[in-house]
């Protein structure tokens, strides 16, 4: 069984080759980087949309992309199943694109923060996640402006288990202080009611290798062992 | 019947339940300190005009309502639009 991931490349993308990185040398997976006009759906078990500043952020963060024809072949993805990730831009691009609910709005403190946070997870039953434990609490960078998670309807998001990840601190505990950008809730993490379609503002592929983590930690790859064992199970 | 051309403008803003940092900001650090505490409240948005050559007014004004609401120019979940001036170019 060979499974074949695709990276979706936007202009301004700029943690797509990061993606690659980590899927091809690190973890020695198939993957193709793919410009958002050419990409076709049918030939890739799952799709990953990665960090950067699509279309420069212009009108809202992810909103131009989330109209891309790349994101009508995610959409028959997230219908069958299969996994669709998106991290930092992309995470806002499925918010936008509706395949998320609710939106990212400018971080409370209206800056641009590029940090390590702590991340406790909420849900390991997901493509992004499964490869934890409920109550992990995971070390990874944040760098973004538009962070802050919104929704109307948090209780709903609680009640469907559709909240993965939530800032912490390093013993799990959600304070407002653990809370970088301002988010609902703490909300760092959420997927659709199906779970294969997962959005995140943190980045695991700039924490996957010991040499570049402050504490020689490889949490960031757990997120990306998640998606090829949920891969897995859903061949076999 | 002739085309003529028209603008919209349109003002987009946060709904009043998402916070607003940079209305917040404005009034907090620079209206507050220098004396304008008359001001209870700001909040900022979004401007966009757009010119567009259509038959009528109405219909200038329901193309721009429809392309704000189908390409999600606004984004329901947590923004609000407003039409703030309709007018013939002249």
């Amino acid at each position: 069984m060979s499974i074949k991931i695709a990276v979706i490349q936007f202009p301004g993308a700029n943690c797509d080759l990061d993606t690659i990185h980590v899927l091809k040398d690190v973890m020695h997976i198939d993957v193709d980087l793919i410009w958002h006009n050419y990409f076709k759906e049918s030939k890739y078990d799952g799709v990953i949309l990665p960090g950067g500043f699509s279309f420069g952020d212009y009108l809202r963060s992810g909103i131009i992309a989330a109209h891309s024809p790349a994101i009508d072949e995610a959409k028959i993805m997230v219908k069958d199943g299969r996994p669709v990730i998106g991290i930092c831009n992309g995470c806002q691009i499925l918010a936008e694109a509706q395949f998320l609910p609710g939106a990212f709005l400018h971080n409370e403190s209206l800056k641009f923060i590029c940090k390590w946070i702590n991340l406790k997870v909420e849900n390991n039953n997901t493509a992004f996640s499964n490869k934890m434990n409920t109550g992990d609490v995971l070390a990874l960078p944040i760098a973004h402006a538009e962070g802050r998670y919104f929704n109307d309807n948090v209780e709903e998001l609680e009640e469907n288990n559709q909240i993965v990840f939530r800032y912490s601190t390093e013993k799990g505990e959600l304070t407002k202080d653990s809370n970088p950008n301002g988010s609902l809730a703490n909300i760092a993490g959420i997927c659709n009611l199906e779970q294969n379609c997962i959005g995140l503002m943190p980045h695991p592929e700039r924490a996957s290798e010991a040499i570049i983590t402050p504490k020689r930690t490889t949490h960031g790859l757990l997120f990306f062992e998640s998606i090829i064992e949920f891969i897995k199970r859903r061949i076999s | 019947m002739a085309l003529q051309e028209f603008i919209v403008e349109v003002i987009i803003t946060n709904k009043e339940k998402a916070r607003d940092p940079v209305g917040e900001t404005i009034k907090r650090d620079l209206l507050a300190k220098k004396g304008y505490d008359m001001v209870s409240n700001v909040r900022s948005g979004q401007y966009l005009r757009f010119n567009l050559n259509t038959e009528s007014e109405e219909r200038a004004k329901n193309i721009v309502e429809d392309l704000l609401n189908k390409l999600r120019i606004y984004n329901p979940v947590t923004q609000n639009f407003r039409i703030l001036k309709l007018q013939k170019e002249s």
